[in-house]
């Protein structure tokens, strides 16, 4: 159900280079070949009565209320599934339509409630409205025959209500779910009157197969399925349109409000990156906003010890200001540093790497990229010239072959994941690389032609077999290399990879692929069609994450896969503006738009612009910061929207760094793990309090858009602008549009952009130039950004991280569809029905020589810690390797972790941990410890004291 | 900051330009990945560290980086 209307043609609309001229109610309209007839009226402004056809689903003729009658032709076709045809003479309304409406609307109210005025719905139902357009004035069949009145309502799931009384059972919920969503979990059980909605085999929604993403609330026409936010606050007032802070698909939403009452999430029709497609965590899970957990008000504390106290916003920033220039003056200018977030917006990104700069007055700025997409950086710029994906996410569309590599896209980017399977159902071929069984591989209608199951840390051997075959098999693209590449380059990558060592059969031992199935996947990439790549943190979170990054781009390069629609290098960015915090120069070595510090003319135009001299010498990365703090060199820390202390690697390292700091000062929604250890705690705005722009995983900047009032009073660039104007360094913008009109002055690939242009246009993609003012959807067109693309040799080097007789398994970790990275945000949502802890999966095999059962408690030990978590045996992880997540702090999967981490960026190797696994019963030395210190914590937020 | 670290992080860039067949381009992009992306503080750590225990534990590759370019390398060059 889809409140304060949008248009809706009633069937999608039809791509055709051939147009058709028809007359409607005697008006003329011309639309391209294969549009329906209830499009074409639609848009020439006639809405031809319906309830199963909507414009987001293929049509399906099955309400009977869309006939219409066609000049000259025997019987009244449905509008919805008949296409437009040349000369044809439609007429919508009729006495005889008139009376077939009214009918067939009498029967669909003889089995509804007539209880309009307390339902959700009221003023916002297709059939409500239909009934009203057909003139629908009695119902001749009463209430005493057989109906549907009393089935009893399904409230499993947390976010919305089944309600079979109220279902007309026009499909369109089971259509969405298929066509959209690409879950199949829905269908219609019974036949003729007897036909329901079922969920998975008449269960529960909750029970079924159901990932709720709310494709079939959307969907529904009626009050059928329905939001249980909007069941208890109401149909809303307006509407916002804004985007997304989950994964890096971005998706656009209306979010519809009531007074400052979030009452749901919508996703935008019009919203490029979604379509209007939504998943559980954007169209659901924004509860946390307004969670009593929220803390609202600045705290100051001189030790972790100490009990909080609250104070006023300026005492707060001046204290941050006093003790960074005490630290400074004590340690040294490069003592202190700054984190950003990549859940902050992009002004805010640049303003704390502004702040660092220009006030702090060094380089010591980072970002939580660093832990995920730092690779990406570094290795695509290398290669093509650009650190950014080259693609929009319509480009799977055309794909032919898509190679999913380290990425779990149904849990990671659902959005994503469900264009990809439509493309997929439509017959392109898949490959997917990866240590475990993730539902790419096998599920409804999806079937993986290649799975290469390899061993955690062994991507470039598998990458640099994949070009082996496609080299010494004669399948290089060689006019595409020839034209577009350096050849120096592509004869030494050409003749490294074609070496014996690098062939599938050598590196079978490492990798555990069978060399026949590598070969055969090799060979269906670079010969058939279009060759997309789509990869993700399982590439890049290694101690190899960057090669193998360039080993992507090699393989895309001498395959011939960049630069048109189809094809391509696709990271899938983990947070909503991994992309945007990298664009904005939150990287210690990079100035804004990935420009090196060293540059005098670059550094030159910012010392201009900004008034300052800049360091010219790299800063610190996220783990030299901690390194340094270990060490004593680094003091200081202001941490804005990350929680180190749950995501980073090795957390006992990260609290022994945390403890070692004599101001830290975090920025957060919630007292976090990383705040646990902070003096100053400012509170931070969600991205429903706050205006800006993010930019998702395809380089699509979209705005936020505030639809509420920040419950501290300030938004995020304000306090940052504060403590800069506190540290004698003067920030006075007034709106973030402001800030953005800076990037762009100062950011080659956002020089056209602007806050008027992203209202016009929706978003836009960068480079956003003179020569590209819309945009730029599909890089590297022509030529690389670089000019020629560059190859790079990619020498598998097997980790430090070896398994041992101590240590025989081999740990990965990663995510699930219904939490968020340290689930900060999730874990405050009613999310947690779906999955309430991290567990560790483990193979059946590896589970009986351990005499470990389904449920039973673990500990997992590695060289850095020891956890305790529950168990599940599962199929989907190899022999050899379990497999884990980190959304819930308890859980200490990153005591496990190493502090191992890529050779060029030092982005940690979350993906490889020597481990041994054995049944305990009871936690772990860690969560003692934990559980003391989190309690102690929370006792000393109550007892925080207001200031007077 | 643990010069042991900053060994193993320059030993893993060399690894990767170990393959380059040109070996004073290799070791020049050895020490160029390390100018751009360590902070002083850690290059001086490691220079520190390499005149008090020389230069074994650095890979071969690594070291010939760190002496051929100690000019570029040197913190304020």
């Amino acid at each position: 159900m889809d409140n304060i209307r949008r248009a809706d043609y009633g069937t999608p609309p039809h791509q055709s280079s051939e147009t058709v001229s028809l007359t409607i109610d005697g008006i003329a309209v011309t639309v391209p070949a294969g549009t329906s007839l209830m499009r074409a009226a639609a848009q020439a402004g006639i809405t031809i009565p319906r309830l199963c056809a909507t414009d987001t689903l293929e049509a399906f003729g099955s309400c009977r209320l869309c006939l219409v009658e066609v000049e000259g032709r025997r019987g009244l076709p449905a509008s919805c599934t008949t296409p437009a045809e040349e000369g044809m003479a439609v007429l919508t309304q009729t006495p005889r339509l008139a009376d077939i409406r009214r009918g067939v609307m009498e029967l669909y109210i003889s089995d509804h409630p007539l209880d309009c005025l307390t339902c959700a719905a009221n003023g916002n139902c297709e059939l409500q409205t239909m009934a009203g357009a057909v003139g629908l004035r009695e119902v001749r069949y009463g209430m005493d025959g057989a109906n549907h009145l009393r089935d009893a309502p399904d409230r499993s799931n947390p976010y919305f209500t089944y309600d079979p009384a109220k279902c007309i059972v026009c499909s369109r919920c089971v259509r969405a779910c298929e066509e959209i969503q690409g879950t199949f979990a829905l269908t219609v059980a019974g036949r003729g009157f007897a036909s329901r909605i079922a969920a998975g085999e008449s269960q529960p929604f909750m029970d079924s197969e159901c990932v709720s993403c709310g494709a079939c609330v959307a969907a529904c026409p009626t009050a059928t399925l329905m939001e249980n936010s909007v069941i208890a606050a109401g149909q809303a007032e307006r509407s916002v349109v804004t985007t997304c802070a989950y994964c890096g698909v971005g998706c656009s939403f209306r979010a519809e409000v009531k007074g400052n009452q979030v009452v749901r999430m919508v996703p935008n029709k019009d919203g490029h990156a979604n379509h209007g497609h939504a998943c559980v965590k954007g169209r659901f899970a924004w509860g946390y906003a307004t969670h009593k957990d929220r803390l609202t008000k600045p705290m100051i504390r001189a030790a972790i010890s100490d009990p909080w106290r609250e104070v006023s916003w300026d005492e707060a920033i001046a204290h941050v200001a006093r003790e960074f220039r005490r630290i400074q003056e004590k340690y040294g200018r490069d003592a202190v540093g700054g984190l950003v977030s990549s859940r902050c917006t992009n002004e805010e990104a640049y303003l704390v790497q502004k702040l660092v700069r220009a006030a702090f007055g060094n380089n010591n700025v980072d970002t939580c990229a660093r832990v995920c997409h730092s690779p990406t950086g570094y290795g695509l710029k290398q290669t093509l010239g650009e650190s950014a994906g080259t693609q929009a996410f319509t480009s799977v569309d055309e794909a032919d072959v898509i190679m999913v590599i380290g990425a779990n896209p149904t849990d990671g980017h659902p959005v994503f994941a469900s264009r990809l399977k439509r493309r997929l159902r439509q017959g392109a071929r898949l490959i997917v690389v990866d240590p475990r069984a993730i539902d790419m591989v096998k599920s409804p209608h999806i079937r993986a032609d290649h799975h290469l199951k390899l061993r955690p840390g062994t991507n470039v051997a598998v990458l640099t077999a994949l070009a082996h075959v496609v080299v010494t098999e004669g399948l290089v693209a060689a006019d595409y290399v020839a034209e577009r590449c350096d050849l120096p380059s592509f004869e030494q990558w050409r003749d490294f990879v074609a070496r014996p060592e690098n062939s599938p059969e050598a590196m079978e031992a490492a990798s555990g692929v069978p060399a026949a199935e590598l070969r055969a996947a090799a060979r269906l990439f670079a010969t058939g069609g279009n060759g997309a790549i789509y990869y993700g943190l399982g590439v890049t979170e290694h101690s190899q994450g960057s090669t193998a990054v360039i080993a992507i781009a090699n393989l895309a390069m001498a395959t011939g896969n960049v630069g048109r629609e189809g094809v391509g290098v696709n990271p899938m960015r983990g947070q909503n503006n991994v992309q945007g915090s990298c664009d904005m120069g939150s990287f210690p070595h990079e100035l804004p738009g990935y420009r090196h510090v060293s540059d005098d003319a670059v550094r030159g135009a910012f010392e201009a612009h900004w008034g300052i001299g800049l360091e010219a010498e790299p800063g610190l990365r996220i783990p030299n910061m901690l390194d340094a703090a270990v060490g004593g060199s680094f003091k200081g820390l202001y941490c804005q929207g990350e929680d180190i202390a749950q995501s980073d690697p090795n957390i006992q390292h990260v609290a022994e760094a945390l403890r070692s700091l004599e101001c830290l000062v975090v920025q957060d929604l919630f007292l976090n793990e990383t705040a646990k250890y902070a003096h100053v705690f400012l509170p931070g705005a969600s991205f429903l309090e706050k205006d800006g722009t993010f930019t998702n995983a395809e380089r699509r900047i979209s705005p936020v858009r505030k639809v509420m009032p920040p419950l501290s009073g300030l938004a995020d660039w304000e306090v940052t602008m504060a403590l800069s104007n506190a540290l004698g360094y003067p920030m006075a913008y007034a709106h973030p549009s402001e800030i953005m009109a800076e990037i762009a002055a100062l950011t080659p690939t956002f020089a056209s952009v602007t806050y008027e242009k992203l209202e016009d246009l929706g978003s836009i993609q960068w480079p956003c130039t003179a020569e590209a003012p819309a945009g730029t959807p599909t890089m590297h067109v022509g030529r690389f950004v670089r000019g020629k693309g560059r190859f790079m040799p990619t020498q598998y080097v097997p980790t430090d991280e070896k398994v041992t007789r101590r240590f025989p398994l081999l740990l990965t970790t990663g995510r699930i569809l219904s939490q968020y990275n340290v689930g900060a945000q999730t874990r405050r949502t009613a999310n947690t029905s779906f999955v309430e802890c991290d567990v560790l999966e483990m193979h059946p095999q590896d589970a009986e020589d351990r005499g470990i059962v389904e449920g039973d408690r673990v500990a997992v030990e590695s060289r850095a810690g020891r956890t305790v978590l529950p168990v599940t045996i599962t199929e989907r992880v190899q022999p050899g390797v379990v497999y884990t997540t980190f959304h819930f702090p308890e859980s200490g999967a990153n005591v496990v972790t190493t502090d191992n981490s890529d050779w060029a960026t030092n982005c940690p190797e979350y993906k490889v941990t020597a481990v041994q696994v054995s049944p305990v019963n009871q936690p772990a030395d860690w969560q003692h410890h934990h559980h003391a210190f989190t309690r102690r914590q929370h006792e000393l937020l109550a007892r925080r004291a207001a200031d007077e | 900051m643990d010069p042991q670290r900053l060994i193993k992080m320059a030993n893993q860039i060399a690894a990767f330009f170990e393959v380059m067949p040109d070996r004073a381009q290799a070791a020049a992009e050895v020490a160029g990945h390390i100018r751009r992306t360590w902070d002083p503080r850690m290059r001086r750590a490691l220079f520190a560290h390499l005149a008090a225990d020389g230069e074994a534990d650095l890979s071969p590759l690594a070291r010939e980086a760190v002496v051929a370019h100690r000019t570029l390398l040197e913190p304020g060059s």
